[in-house]
């Protein structure tokens, strides 16, 4: 035991001499380890968190309304507030299914403004009384915010949206039409804000929340719920036949009502389109994208079969300068064995080195990968996320560095002493 | 009970291939003992064997015929891996070129030599760089000595593993004449007083006088005698 101690310190001393006389090539090797290594972290990782925040994430609906189209178009456009509206429901089937005994909540949306980008979104204020993104947490307003008044123009802004625009209780702004920012389509009604809420984390922090009857009297809006234009003029309340909604955001009693709702509505109908569940919809969404995935990460893990290969390259390209050293050790007493395992040991403490400042490479493209992810969608990554791959990833790393050093090993392994002790 | 030897040598034979396939004999000795603490030179010019008979001795080379016991411990009949085990616990050599490691303190070419033979004691270690007059330089690298000093160093080193055999080739041939009547006085005091056996080789007779036994190695390598003007120093 004692010898086995003494070999293993021997050959500790002659990795960390090997790793310090070859300092230059040392670093340049755990740098290419450490790049390799946070990629794969940050690809697989990055996957794991991004598909689960959109298929699984806080959404706080179980089913969305919309125009008979795309059931994916339609969440994309609620529930992550990207892509546009596929067009609008009636008020009528909005209230039919508001009366529906299966739905516990039913929040309209009217979509199609925007401010600097932001969307703005026109709703009652069930959203703020109602609404919980994760059950039993209801929206929440930072200092001293309220609710928008149904008929007032007013509006509450989601935090990320308040913190990206200045926008903050007492501002004034006006809306501009589209879903994309252009400054020449500014309207010319003027909002007061009169709530900014608290962060929920969701892509709800990135809208702007209107009452629905200001989407309506908008300036340049038309309504055409009856078939035919309707411009609202003011101090004349708008009949129900010309409202129209672009989705209706659903929470449902049961899961049952689910599975009646998706027959009535899309086997059955022909006016709507019901997306149920959320996350399947979005699920369905990576599958497609499987491919992309699968490609991004065959490349993350040939990066780190480059990174061990250099890590091959490095120890191999110092074994004729070496042969000595070896020769040496031999003739001192060292087995065949222990420079097999000091070139083993020094290949896989390089890998380890690599691993580690790996975690730093993953943990800056987790940060800016977090920024984009939460600028473009709301939806927010957990830096603290503990995917598997974060320490199996190191490990068949230091496996694989461990496995580059064979080669290199051998050749030392077959060193022979009378020669390499003549060599110098 | 019989005297164990430091050094019993009976019938060793290595040759090795030549260019043209031949089996060249470069070392033929029939007999050689070398009793405990006892210090025995060898002369013999460059070209003779010197260095492959050492190496034969100190089990870096397997034999093809013969037996070599050191302190008792059959190097002949050894594997590969017995041999290194041997060698670490009972031999010390000092070579020509010293073959420190220069990356490594004096101190850590002494202390290695240590963890493959009995353990690591730094203690002993300085003890030993003090001896040879190295007590300062014991964290210098050996491109930071002079020759000279590497040369203790390497001496130091040999002695680590309290070994009962201490070979050194041409130990001196990389020193002046006064450093190398110095060094080799150096040597063979430090073996008398950790009771190794000495054998040393050299080719320079002017150096060997001290001794009381000296022996030409065409005496006892009769391969030597057969052809000593080229042997294959690939090997030697």
């Amino acid at each position: 035991m004692k010898g086995l101690l003494e070999t293993a310190a021997a050959v500790l001393l002659v990795v960390r001499r090997s790793l310090r006389q070859h300092a230059l090539s040392t670093v340049v090797t755990v740098g290419s380890v450490a790049l390799a290594s946070g990629l794969v972290l940050a690809v697989v990782s990055l996957q794991a968190q991004t598909y689960e925040a959109f298929t699984a994430g806080p959404v706080g609906f179980d089913a969305v309304l919309g125009a008979r189209g795309s059931q994916l178009q339609l969440v994309l456009n609620t529930v992550f507030h990207l892509e546009t509206s596929p067009g609008n429901l009636s008020w009528e089937t909005y209230e039919t299914i508001r009366k529906d005994p299966r739905v516990a909540l039913a929040i309209p949306y009217a979509v199609g403004d925007n401010y600097q980008g932001f969307r703005i979104v026109g709703t009652t204020a069930d959203l703020f009384q109602a609404f919980e993104p994760r059950p039993g947490e209801r929206l929440s307003f930072a200092g001293e915010g309220r609710a928008f008044a149904p008929s007032a123009r007013e509006a509450v802004v989601g935090s990320y949206a308040a913190a990206r625009t200045g926008l903050r209780v007492g501002s004034r702004f006006n809306p501009y039409h589209g879903v994309v920012f252009d400054e020449k389509q500014k309207h010319d009604d003027e909002y007061v804000v009169v709530g900014v809420l608290r962060p929920t984390n969701t892509p709800s922090d990135r809208v702007v929340w209107i009452p629905l009857e200001g989407v309506y009297r908008m300036s340049g809006h038309v309504l055409r719920g009856t078939g035919s234009a309707y411009t609202p003029r003011a101090g004349e309340e708008i009949p129900d036949a010309s409202k129209e909604v672009s989705a209706v955001m659903l929470k449902l009693r049961t899961p049952q009502a689910g599975f009646a709702l998706d027959q009535t509505i899309n086997k059955q109908g022909r006016v709507a389109t019901l997306a149920w569940p959320i996350g399947r919809v979005m699920a369905e969404l990576f599958d497609k994208l499987g491919w992309a995935n699968r490609v991004l990460t065959l490349i993350a893990y040939l990066t780190s079969l480059v990174a061990s290969g250099s890590i091959l390259a490095s120890l191999y390209n110092t074994m004729n300068e070496r042969r000595r050293e070896f020769a040496i050790l031999r003739a001192l007493g060292a087995r065949r064995a222990t420079v097999f395992s000091a070139i083993v040991v020094e290949a896989a403490t390089i890998a380890l080195c690599g691993t580690l400042v790996g975690y730093a490479v993953y943990a800056a493209i987790l940060l800016v990968a977090r920024a984009v992810v939460r600028a473009q969608t709301g939806v927010v990554l957990d830096p603290l996320y503990l995917h598997p791959a974060l320490w199996l990833g190191p490990l068949a790393m230091v496996a694989l560095g461990a496995l580059a050093g064979v080669l290199p090993a051998l050749k030392a392994y077959s060193t022979d002493v009378a020669t390499g002790l003549a060599s110098s | 009970m019989t005297e164990t030897h430091a050094l019993e040598i009976a019938g060793l034979q290595k040759s090795f291939v030549d260019p043209e396939g031949g089996r060249r004999p470069v070392v033929d000795v029939p007999a050689l003992r070398l009793a405990a603490g006892e210090q025995l030179a060898l002369s013999g010019s460059s070209g003779s064997g010197k260095t492959t008979f050492l190496h034969l001795v100190a089990g870096i080379l397997a034999s093809d015929a013969g037996r070599i016991l050191v302190s008792g411990q059959d190097m002949s009949a050894a594997s590969e891996a017995q041999r290194d085990r041997i060698r670490a616990r009972h031999v010390g050599y000092v070579f020509q070129a010293f073959h420190l490691l220069p990356g490594y303190t004096a101190l850590e070419n002494v202390a290695l030599a240590m963890r493959f033979g009995r353990g690591v004691d730094l203690e002993r270690a300085r003890s030993l760089l003090a001896r040879v007059g190295l007590r300062d330089h014991e964290s210098y690298r050996p491109p930071q000595l002079s020759v000279g000093q590497q040369q203790r160093v390497a001496v130091a080193r040999a002695l680590a593993n309290r070994p009962s055999l201490v070979l050194a080739d041409e130990p001196t041939g990389s020193l002046d004449p006064a450093n190398a009547r110095s060094a080799l006085a150096l040597i063979r005091e430090t073996c008398r007083e950790n009771g190794a056996a000495l054998l040393l080789v050299s080719h320079d007779r002017d150096i060997l006088g001290g001794f009381d036994r000296v022996l030409p190695l065409a005496e006892i390598n009769r391969a030597a005698l057969a052809a000593p003007a080229r042997m294959m120093e690939g090997a030697a």
